[in-house]
């Protein structure tokens, strides 16, 4: 009784042992993890904040009111001015499409020359 | 096991019938065996103490290793959790009402030097030198062969010239990562950004603080790792600041003066849409603060915050309002307005002469100082200051820059009878354009306080009232009626029903007492639309003269009005305000209560 008894233990302790070996491996594997992860992070941030900042010098005021100047001739634009607005009532509608004939209705002359022919 | 018997039967027979004592044989028998069992025993407490001895050995030689692997590596923290996001710990960034950037990082590089280390100092120096052309070869080659041991070279290089000095191939040469503050939009709004610099510098790293401005005033929460890097959202409006600087440098150019500034602010929540100050500076290269002359002059100067100035005749609706408030007078009260008004060694004139009499509407459509300084009499020197307390005049703006405090209004040190006359009509009273504009969004809001703020509000927190709406609704009429037939007649701008109120002051002379005769400060505060008050905005022109006619003409009238009236065409349409050209309601036509 006393031998399987130490035994069990034994068993137990070992497999306490191989549980905890397992799980410290698991945690150090995920710290890895989120190390690496956080190191993606960081840098996908700086690429977006170069991203951002590229983006933001590009959209510069300055130069985009050179750029209206010098494509001018293509584009037209020209600040935004109060006599920009209209009405509602100014925009014209898009023209409406036609509607495709669903109940064709026989005209007398539809099959006229036929009929004479055939007279 | 099979045990050997002490008294054996065949060895005591064999003892017996050879006549010896049997007893003898089992002493011989039992002594064998005890010999044996000490032998055993032995045997296993030399095997225990071996074993013990091992695990002894074994346990202190764990420590052992472990005190010496302790000894000789870099200590770390055990790891149970990881916290937050490491990553996001740069200073964040500073975005306009809009979410569009104003101030962001980059990474770069620094470069810094082992002199030491250095092969061939001579080549070094004369090849970075062809690299950064503003270095001197021979300031770095001393410095190269002296007893210097680390050297910074530059502070911030771009990819290009680390490329550069790479290819230098000097062991000597070394690189630390470098967080570097970017402002993409250049000079825009580069007074209220401030700018940044290096604090405690390591080679690995640098401390980004903020020198000025809002960098400055929101110094520790932007560099605050718990924020986790969320953005500061300002008031301003990126689009609508560009384009007032625009036609503000433009106005400045045409009308000849020196500085100028400008304030467009939201008339109920006290948001700062734009603020501008001529000249100015770009905030990624900030030049130093001037240690001689007048620093007012440097480009560094806020004139709409710092800039303190005695504004004009742009005080003159605050004393109309008060005497309104008070029930002094009406819009239609008659003042007497014949001048000039002598008061001790004092005498009080008007630009051209009004005649005996103007109306209290009058008063201010002409801009009458005679009139108004009438009128103050009525208001008395207490209640004028209170009033002028109420409406932030005594104190620097609480807006939210580090410069703020530094505009502190300039007040008479004797409130006195005369000082309430000039008061009224903006004189001996000094303030920034942003007091102004606070002021003029107080006055003609409907009436509630309004503290300037830079910071992007959401919808409008009402303050307490300061005066009633109906006095605020007949201000915001008088100004109306100074753009359709007063002073300000340049300012009409179709759509937008712009009411607004001139003011040109003689510059006080900087040395000793007395006024310029051919320097004023010109200002325009406007509102609009008048019937339906949206923004306010200030324009304040520094010495302009309009040099067209035949003789330089100084007034508001001519160089600032015309300006901001530009700046309302211009701003309106971006500010999403559509133009009224046939307005429903009747500009003019305003509730009153008596």
């Amino acid at each position: 009784m006393r031998g399987l008894f130490l035994v069990l233990l034994t068993l137990g302790v070992m497999g306490l042992g191989f549980w905890a070996y397992q799980e410290n491996y698991k945690t150090q594997a995920a710290i890895a993890e989120v190390r690496d992860l956080h190191r993606d992070i960081g840098a996908a941030h700086e690429r977006l904040g170069i991203l951002n900042a590229e983006w933001a010098y590009l959209n510069r005021p300055d130069r985009l009111a050179d750029l209206a100047d010098l494509n001018f001739d293509r584009l037209g634009l020209l600040p935004l001015m109060p006599e920009s607005f209209g009405r509602v009532d100014q925009v014209i509608y898009p023209p409406a499409p036609l509607l495709p004939v669903t109940d064709p209705i026989a005209l007398s002359s539809d099959n006229a020359a036929e009929a004479e022919t055939g007279l | 096991m099979i045990r050997t018997p002490l008294r054996p039967l065949a060895t005591v027979l064999r003892a017996r019938a050879a006549g010896e004592n049997p007893d003898a044989i089992e002493a011989a028998n039992k002594a064998r065996r005890h010999a044996e069992m000490a032998d055993r025993q032995r045997r296993r407490a030399e095997g225990r103490l071996l074993v013990l001895g091992l695990a002894f050995f074994v346990a202190f030689g764990v420590i052992g290793m472990r005190m010496a692997t302790l000894a000789s590596s870099v200590p770390e923290e055990p790891r149970a959790v990881v916290a937050g996001n490491p990553i996001i710990g740069q200073r964040a960034d500073i975005v306009d009402r809009n979410g569009r950037i104003l101030a962001t990082n980059l990474a770069t590089h620094s470069l810094y030097a082992h002199p030491r280390d250095m092969i061939d100092p001579a080549r070094v120096a004369r090849e970075l030198v062809e690299i950064f052309p503003q270095m001197d070869e021979e300031e770095l080659l001393a410095d190269f062969t002296g007893d210097r041991r680390f050297l910074w070279i530059r502070r911030q290089i771009s990819p290009e010239q680390m490329q550069a000095v790479h290819d230098i191939g000097s062991p000597g040469l070394l690189f630390g990562p470098r967080e570097m503050r970017l402002y993409p939009n250049g000079p825009i709004a580069a007074h209220i950004l401030g700018g940044a610099s290096y604090g405690r510098e390591g080679v690995s790293s640098a401390e980004v603080i903020g020198v000025a401005g809002v960098e400055r005033h929101f110094d520790s929460s932007l560099r605050d790792p718990a924020n986790e890097g969320a953005p500061l959202q300002l008031s301003l409006d990126l689009t609508v600041q560009a384009v007032t600087e625009q036609v503000l440098a433009g106005g400045m150019a045409i009308m000849n003066a020196k500085g100028a500034s400008s304030v467009l602010m939201d008339i109920h929540t006290g948001e700062v849409i734009a603020m501008a100050s001529l000249p100015d500076f770009d905030p990624n290269n900030r030049p130093r603060a001037p240690t001689t002359g007048d620093q007012s002059d440097s480009p560094l100067f806020n004139r709409a915050v710092q800039g303190v100035y005695e504004l004009g005749s742009v005080f003159k609706i605050f004393t109309v309002a008060q005497a309104m408030e008070l029930g002094l007078v009406n819009p239609d009260t008659m003042i007497d307005t014949q001048g000039p008004l002598t008061w001790g060694r004092f005498r009080i004139r008007d630009f051209r002469d009004h005649g005996p009499e103007l109306s209290v509407t009058d008063v201010i459509v002409e801009s009458s100082n005679i009139g108004t300084a009438r009128i103050a009499m009525q208001i008395g020197a207490e209640r004028q200051r209170d009033f002028l307390r109420n409406l932030g005049f005594l104190e620097p703006t609480q807006v939210e820059m580090v410069e703020a405090p530094t505009g502190r209004p300039l007040l008479p040190g004797n409130w006195s009878e005369i000082s309430t006359m000039t008061i009224s009509y903006g004189h001996g009273l000094s303030s920034s354009p942003l007091h102004l504009a606070a002021g003029y969004a107080t006055l003609l809001n409907g009436g509630t306080l309004v503290r300037p703020t830079l910071l992007r509000q959401q919808g409008a927190a009402r303050g307490p009232r300061v005066i009633s709406e109906a006095v605020s609704a007949r201000s915001r009429d008088m100004l109306r009626q100074v753009v359709t037939r007063g002073t300000a007649s340049f300012a009409e701008v179709p759509g937008y029903a712009v009411g607004g109120k001139t003011g040109t002051a003689d510059k006080p002379r900087t040395a000793g007492g007395g006024y310029y005769e051919d320097k004023v400060i010109a200002t325009f505060a406007s509102v609009f639309p008048a019937h339906d008050p949206r923004y306010v905005l200030i324009v304040t022109l520094d010495e302009p003269s309009e040099d067209s006619g035949a003789e330089p003409r100084r007034t508001a009238g001519w160089t600032a009005v015309p300006v901001a009236a530009e700046m309302i065409r211009r701003v309106g349409p971006l500010l999403g305000l559509r133009p009224q050209v046939d307005s429903p309601r009747r500009v003019g036509v305003t509730l009153t209560s008596n």
